[in-house]
């Protein structure tokens, strides 16, 4: 079986939820998936694809990057952490230095995406720096 | 008078004639249709017919189904004449694949591992990310979001959940 068969019931799910800038190539023995979803949810849906086919993740032959960029007109990101603060720093890059701390579950300004990675945020109290993206919810 | 009558007469015999043997637009769609069963985009295509022109419409993958339903649909029976408004769909242009540079991957592979510390990371030179160490099962695919987003040549995931 190919790798293209391998995945298909996860990238039919990319088709059919209207991922954009699809992107499927194999390459090495891997299969690459790139696109970006409308939301968190579909991101979500076809992780759960992914995690069916290949439980644990562990076949070592998939790269799958679906991004969920927020449009322009999103200004408000919501603090997503586990429960802990989350550290706003100087630089995109955990070796930055901490500037400020959001704390779990507030809402707080988007200013720019930086990079996937990282974004660029303000605090409430007006602290500006990088948060790590994956911490930070878009507000509807 | 009686000339008169008898060119009426002829006209209208004439006019009826031609009504008769004109085949019907539903018919000729019908033709058309069938003619085009053999493209292999067939599905794809609709067909409507006013006045004995057919007109196609939709939109295929291959140019080549788009200039061989036109010879099929002209040669139909009925077929005065053929508008051809199909599309062919833009190619799906396929981007290389890309593999982040190794310094860039091992700070993005440090930045998203920092907050699970029973993993443990490393970056080879062409890019292939390790994770060995524990991890717990609801935080895996976090883990691996995290580091599918950062571009790596391939995620050996050696990681045992507990």
């Amino acid at each position: 079986m190919t790798l293209s068969e391998k995945y298909k019931p996860l990238t039919d799910a990319a088709t059919t939820s209207e991922v954009k800038d699809l992107q499927v190539r194999e390459q090495d023995g891997v299969l690459y998936i790139d696109g970006s979803a409308a939301t968190g949810a579909i991101k979500d849906q076809l992780w759960a694809k992914y995690d069916q086919i290949d439980p644990n993740f562990t076949s070592s032959d998939l790269v799958l990057n679906i991004k969920t960029s927020p449009d322009a007109a999103v200004t408000k990101v919501k603090v997503t952490t586990d429960s802990s603060n989350l550290n706003i720093r100087k630089g995109p890059g955990t070796d930055q230095p901490i500037v400020g701390k959001a704390a779990h579950g507030e809402i707080i300004t988007l200013v720019s995406q930086a990079s996937e990675q990282w974004w660029q945020v303000r605090t409430t109290d007006g602290e500006e720096g990088y948060a790590y993206a994956q911490y930070l919810t878009p507000e509807a | 008078m009686k000339i008169i009558s008898k060119l009426m007469a002829l006209s209208l015999a004439l006019t009826l004639g031609f009504v008769g043997c004109k085949p019907k637009d539903a018919d000729i769609k019908s033709n058309v249709e069938t003619a085009l069963k053999t493209n292999p985009e067939a599905a794809a295509i609709s067909v409507s017919v006013t006045d004995a022109v057919a007109t196609l419409s939709g939109e295929v993958k291959e140019a080549s189904s788009k200039s061989s339903a036109e010879t099929a649909a002209a040669g139909a029976k009925g077929v005065k004449s053929v508008v051809n408004n199909l599309m062919t769909a833009a190619p799906v242009v396929q981007a290389p694949v890309e593999i982040a540079p190794a310094d860039a991957l091992t700070a993005g592979v440090r930045d998203a591992t920092k907050d699970f510390p029973t993993v443990n990371a490393t970056v080879d030179p062409a890019g292939v990310v390790t994770l060995t160490g524990t991890i717990a099962k609801d935080k895996r695919i976090a883990l691996m979001q995290a580091i599918s987003s950062l571009k790596p040549k391939r995620i050996e995931n050696k990681l045992t959940t507990n």
